[in-house]
């Protein structure tokens, strides 16, 4: 029962979105602040259970660990923002916060998105193997297989020089400039195709749902 | 007062963050440690604090009456019953918390991007013209992208899903990895200018 009536109260919210493809109507506008005020409240009870208590309450109140008041009291003063009298405190756990999330990025980062990539990057350019490959059972894939390391390595550094904004985009350097400009078309285009099938995967999940879970219609 | 102790915590914070990376042992280790708490902390605050903003705007349209002000009570009430639930008995599986995660926030999540399905087609329809040699290269491998990965693909060419396949592992990831790249040397001069107090405009420009 508690089950059936679960499947009626989804099927029916997913009804109210998508109701959105008409127009924008009471339905939608109903499950849309529904949706608001439920996101918040899940991760306001998700954020609390496993990181409030176990690293704030629990410590401070229940084994008195004291240093832990630092970050409770940073914390009381990022709320003081709410008030416009008192909202500049906030400035000190808003430091905190930027401080130390750019000190961590800032490593981080240039870990594995700038040393590891180009480390990533510095392979053998040609594959022996692949163009043995290629030789012996000619074919686009076998084509496509000897061609690989070269089109990554051609279209990093191309991308990276299209980045580089403090030269003139004219002459050799215009030219690799604008190769890269084809590899970032590429892969945006090949990000766009991937978000449309991840969307459009989610979509059939949701029709499923409804003719299969609601309806019934389909097995 | 105002504005030179939230840069010195700024930069304290951060050298932490970048010393504890090159001198892994105490006291940057334990530092870090510590520091890692307390932003985990902070920024729970945080959002109570995006949430405190939340009821203050629902409130003050329940005050106003402006046109639609009963949808401010329905997301309130969703939050109230929420969260009233989620404390009583806790986010664990099989509580009535997990149910209504399952048959009201899911359900309504999944149909709010899977909308975007409909609205990025039509605007792909309208937007995507083979105007230049870049906008053709864009077109061409998105579609080989998307017919790769359906049924039809296969049936056309059996050749067309490993294409696909072949334009995200290699011409994909090129552009990507220079996308990567610039974005981390970027990451690298801003958290510089943050932790140096160069760049001052997260303290509202002053």
């Amino acid at each position: 029962m508690i089950e059936t009536l679960g499947i009626w109260i989804a099927a029916l919210l997913t009804l109210c979105i998508l109701s959105f493809l008409y127009k924008d109507n009471p339905f939608y506008k109903f499950a849309e602040h529904l949706f608001v005020g439920v996101s918040a409240a899940y991760w306001a009870v998700y954020y609390y259970f496993n990181i409030l208590y176990p690293n704030l309450i629990q410590p401070l109140f229940g084994h008195g660990q004291l240093l832990l008041i630092i970050p409770l009291v940073l914390g009381i003063m990022m709320i003081m923002r709410l008030f416009a009298k008192v909202g500049w405190v906030s400035r000190w756990p808003l430091a905190f916060i930027v401080g130390s999330y750019s000190g961590y990025n800032l490593i981080t980062y240039l870990q594995s998105n700038a040393v590891d990539q180009v480390r990533a990057t510095l392979v053998p350019f040609i594959q022996i193997e692949s163009w043995k490959n290629l030789f012996t059972n000619p074919g686009v894939m076998t084509f496509l297989d000897a061609i690989a390391i070269p089109v990554v390595v051609v279209g990093v550094i191309s991308g990276v020089i299209y980045f580089f904004f403090s030269k003139e985009h004219k002459g050799v350097f215009g030219g690799v400039a604008r190769i890269g400009v084809w590899f970032l078309m590429i892969a945006f285009g090949a990000s766009f195709g991937y978000t449309v099938m991840a969307r459009i995967s989610l979509l059939i999940g949701r029709v499923y749902f409804l003719l299969h879970d609601w309806l019934g219609l389909i097995q | 007062m105002k504005k030179e102790i939230p840069l010195l915590i700024t930069f304290i914070a951060g050298m932490v963050m970048i010393l504890q990376f090159f001198i892994p042992h105490r006291p940057f280790s334990d530092l870090q440690q510590l520091f890692n708490t307390w932003f985990l902390i902070i920024t729970v605050f945080a959002m109570i604090l995006g949430l405190g903003n939340l009821f203050k705007v629902h409130t003050k349209r329940l005050q106003r009456r402006p046109k639609g002000w009963w949808y401010s009570i329905v997301l309130l009430a969703g939050f109230a019953i929420m969260f009233t639930v989620g404390m009583v008995w806790g986010p664990a599986r099989g509580t009535p918390f997990d149910y209504l995660f399952w048959n009201v926030h899911i359900p309504m999540s999944s149909m709010m991007f899977a909308l975007l399905a409909f609205f990025v087609a039509s605007a792909s329809y309208r937007a995507f013209r083979a105007r230049t040699p870049e906008a053709t290269l864009l077109l061409v491998s998105a579609i080989l992208v998307m017919i790769g990965r359906v049924p039809l693909g296969n049936y056309i060419w059996n050749k067309l899903p490993l294409i696909g396949d072949w334009i995200m592992s290699y011409p994909n990831m090129a552009g990507q990895r220079a996308i990567m790249i610039g974005i981390a040397l970027g990451i690298v001069s801003t958290s510089l200018r943050i932790i140096l107090g160069i760049e001052r405009t997260y303290l509202s420009g002053k």
